[in-house]
């Protein structure tokens, strides 16, 4: 379980996440949502160790984020950033292979290589395993990298806005694949997502942030609603029952 | 800090320069100088602060513009392979023509600190500005390889330290007849100063600037152009001053911000206002030897850098 | 790979032993021993120059930087300029190896001491600001030394001209065991890290995605780097450009990211350009210029030729 307990972070005096308590609910999509400026990738990176915090502290499975040590936490928690350019020249498959670091600390095992596989099986990158990286879509870089992610096989997984510059196909096929995770795999997933309808129809609850703060918190259904969503982004946002699910028009 | 601040300081400063050194001279024999007085005067004082005012202000200018053109705070004419070019060309004068005028001398050393400056423009100009962080080290990277050239010729001939001294800053040897190089920069100035709102729309970008109608590269060549000028004549003139072109425009960007027609002005006397400071200080702490701006410069100019990073380092972390 | 790596050392051994053998004059049995030593030498720096450059390029993901740039090499020709102003040429510090050496390193170590506590005290380590320190400070004791250099005696400034350039005619055995001995023991203790670099070289949020102890291993792997740096500086002189050249030349060869076989190969290439060029230099130039100046201009001619081919993919 992750708890995040009066979590704060400021730059040069201006608070970015401010005071911010939290339990992430395990086997489940947690939207991160709000404006730009929420604080949404700062509490992600916290949560992660990318980012180190001011006050507050967060739990991961009862222990303080500072207390584990950091390869047994890589094999608890995983966490990918938006921009992921990496200087290297490396194959899709090379690159899924580091996944397996906290594990094997640089040497492969046999069993080691299978998971290698199974990940790359599961972002359907067999046939793209041996191009190098800089051959490759802005898609399948994301998926490459989301490979590495699913071979490093933690309980949590956080994302950092993992749809950006992607079109809706692979949009799509990525919410897709996080949803199995979830429900085959039993893994938590964290995103932070700026598309509120991607949100909806994929996650099962939502916080919303807003300057720092959570606004509101809880089961989809209860944030995708007109009146919380005023409040969180001061535009009108009318919510339509499209096939079941919860959209919310905003173009006009 | 205000404009009429800076502007009194500087005018305060500026007489006081006129009166100090190992001749004697008070402002009270102004109205009733000796020819002697005069004659210090006119050879070797009043050269002095117009030589330190242009240096000031050009080489700050310069660094100014280099920053906009690369919207990087780090970048300094000092890092564009100028310095070694002008080096190498001393070098090549000394040798070939060891007996030329100085005037001569410059010159040659002047062709080839533009060529070099013109071959580092090409070589970014491939480059595209694609990573400016590129851009400085490259600078870097191409000065050494001249500089290799140099120090090759140099060190057949044991030229290495007469060379050295040639290139550290100083003031000391400024006297009428040896400074007037330095009014080449005047003009290049007015330039400046007409092309400042051009040049902080071309640091916005080359597509940023097309989509505003203007010539992206000619605006970049030009800004070189005079920054290469402006630091070839007074690296040739007083020598290298260090830091200079990299920490009045990072003041000045402290207190004014990034619209270049606005900070050109105080960047322009803030630097001339630093060279002289630093220059008083080098002419009366060790009285009557003085310490070389170089030197001055070189000290008081990476101390106030590293408190400016510091202090950057506190807003960002 | 490995076949490259078996290319390599063989090309080493056969440039040491040209090095070793060519025009050897009749009195052999006093100057093999002389040759040996200064091979040995130059293979010592060559390798410790090129290990720290691949490791620093690893730790600040950048191909183009080489350590030199946090000062260590102004900082060098700050102090021998320093000694022959203040105490003159016969001076202890200026005659003396041992004690230039002594005092030589333990500037540089305290001064990388004092940049690395001054930058990582605040929180969130930025490696790239440590850089811009080192060369701001880099530059300030440049304008220190040029001030110096101007003042003294022109016979005094040959033998710090002398300073400004690598040199392996007279490295005294004393320094260059106790130099064999650090080196190997800061390599030692390096090899914990090695497992590190490959993944290192992904970028700090992967690192610590991937469960590296970041801020350890790379507060550990910068002091590496500045023991290596500093103690082949100390002894022979400063060589800027040749872990620049040497690194990416191993990556262009080698073609691969994997520090087990960059690391070798890359010391390797060193040793054979440094080991050819002294020969060249000795054979050829007849001593009249220095290995140094010639790595530094081919070096630098490759490096530009790198960025532009770059410039045009």
């Amino acid at each position: 379980m992750i708890e995040v307990k009066g979590v704060s972070k400021a730059y040069g005096g201006k608070p970015v996440v401010d005071n911010v308590s939290l339990t992430i609910r395990e086997g489940c999509v947690t939207s991160f949502i709000g404006p730009n400026g929420a604080g949404k990738s700062t509490l992600l990176s916290i949560i992660s160790r990318l980012l180190q915090k001011d006050g507050g502290e967060v739990l991961i499975d009862g222990r303080d984020v500072a207390q584990w040590k950091s390869t047994e936490l890589a094999k608890k928690i995983s966490i990918l950033k938006q921009s992921n350019h990496v200087n290297l020249r490396l194959t899709v498959r090379e690159l899924v292979s580091f996944g397996r670091f906290p594990y094997s600390q640089g040497k492969l095992t046999k069993e080691d290589w299978s998971k290698v596989d199974e990940a790359i099986a599961y972002m359907d990158l067999s046939d793209l395993q041996h191009k190098f990286l800089d051959q490759l879509s802005g898609g399948q870089n994301q998926r490459a990298f989301i490979a590495m992610v699913i071979a490093q096989n933690t309980d949590y997984i956080l994302l950092d806005e993992p749809l950006n510059n992607l079109d809706m196909k692979h949009s799509v096929q990525i919410m897709k694949v996080l949803r199995r995770l979830t429900e085959e795999l039993g893994k938590t997933i964290i995103i932070v997502i700026h598309d509120i309808n991607f949100a909806s129809c994929y996650s099962d609850y939502i916080v919303a942030l807003k300057d720092g703060r959570i606004v509101k918190e809880g089961p989809t259904e209860t944030i995708i609603d007109s009146a919380v969503l005023q409040h969180i982004y001061d535009m009108d946002i009318p919510i339509e029952l499209i096939n079941g699910n919860r959209i919310g028009v905003y173009f006009k | 800090m205000k404009l009429w601040m800076l502007i009194a300081a500087l005018a305060i400063m500026s007489v006081a320069s006129l009166f100090i050194g190992v001749k004697d001279i008070s402002p009270l024999d102004l109205f009733s100088m000796t020819t002697e007085q005069w004659q210090v005067m006119n050879i070797s004082r009043i050269p002095r602060l117009v030589s330190i005012l242009i240096a000031g202000v050009g080489m700050s200018i310069a660094g100014l513009i280099m920053q906009q053109l690369s919207r990087n705070k780090f970048v300094s004419p000092t890092t564009a392979g100028t310095d070694d070019s002008a080096k190498l060309g001393i070098l090549v004068a000394l040798l070939l023509f060891p007996a030329a005028a100085t005037m001569h001398k410059m010159l040659i050393a002047f062709a080839f600190a533009l060529a070099g400056t013109y071959v580092f423009m090409k070589f970014m100009d491939r480059l595209k500005f694609k990573d400016t962080i590129f851009i400085p080290l490259v600078g870097l990277m191409f000065g050494n390889v001249i500089n290799a050239a140099t120090t090759f010729f140099a060190y057949k001939n044991d030229m290495i330290q007469s060379i050295t001294s040639w290139l550290q800053g100083s003031f000391s040897s400024v006297m009428s007849g040896r400074y007037e190089l330095l009014y080449v920069s005047l003009p290049l100035l007015v330039v400046a100063y007409l092309y400042a709102n051009k040049f902080t729309i071309a640091g916005m970008g080359e597509e940023f600037s097309v989509n505003l109608g203007l010539n992206h590269r000619l605006v970049v060549n030009i800004g070189l152009v005079i920054v290469a000028l402006v630091s070839v004549v007074v690296i040739l003139t007083i020598g290298t001053i260090p830091f200079l072109g990299l920490i009045i425009p990072n003041i000045v960007t402290l207190y004014v911000g990034d619209n270049l027609r606005k900070s050109l002005v105080h960047t322009a006397l803030l630097g001339a206002a630093f060279v002289l400071a630093c220059d008083i200080l080098g002419r009366v702490i060790i009285y009557p030897y003085e310490v070389p701006i170089g030197l001055t410069v070189g000290v008081i100019g990476s101390v106030v850098f590293l408190y400016l990073l510091m202090r950057r380092k506190a807003y960002e972390a | 790979m490995k076949l490259k790596l078996t290319l390599l050392a063989a090309l080493a051994a056969a440039v040491i032993i040209a090095f070793l053998f060519v025009d050897l004059p009749h009195n052999w049995d006093y100057a093999l021993p002389r040759r040996l030593k200064k091979v040995l030498a130059i293979a010592l720096t060559g390798g410790a120059i090129a290990y720290a450059t691949l490791i620093f390029q690893t730790m600040t993901n950048n191909r183009i930087l080489t350590p030199n740039i946090i000062g260590l090499d102004s900082l060098y020709m700050l102090i021998q300029t320093f000694v022959i102003f203040a105490f003159g040429v016969v001076s202890l510090p200026s005659t003396n190896q041992n004690v230039n050496f002594g005092l030589t390193v333990g500037i540089m170590l305290l001064f990388v001491g004092v940049l690395y506590r001054l930058i990582f005290k605040r929180e969130g380590n930025n490696l790239f600001f440590l850089l811009l320190v080192g060369l701001v400070m880099g530059t300030m004791f440049g304008s220190m030394s040029t001030f110096m250099q101007v003042l003294i005696d022109p016979n005094d400034f040959l033998i710090v001209q002398g300073k400004m350039f690598a040199s392996f005619n007279n490295v005294n055995t004393k320094l260059l065991l106790l130099s064999v001995i650090v080196i190997a023991g800061v390599a030692l203790y390096a090899s914990r890290f090695s497992k590190y670099l490959d993944v290192l070289s992904l970028g700090k949020e992967h690192a610590v995605n991937l469960g590296i102890p970041y801020n350890f291993v790379v507060k550990n792997l910068l002091v590496i780097v500045a023991i290596l740096i500093a103690v082949s500086t100390a002894l022979v002189g400063p060589i800027a450009f040749l872990g620049l050249l040497v690194v990416n030349l191993a990556y262009q060869f080698m073609r691969t990211y994997r520090h087990r076989i960059l690391i070798p190969g890359s010391m390797l290439i060193s040793i054979i350009a440094l080991v050819g060029g002294q020969l060249i230099v000795e054979q050829v130039f007849t001593f009249e210029t220095t290995v140094s100046v010639i790595i530094n201009f081919i070096g630098g001619a490759y490096f530009l030729y790198l960025l532009l081919r770059e410039s045009k993919a």
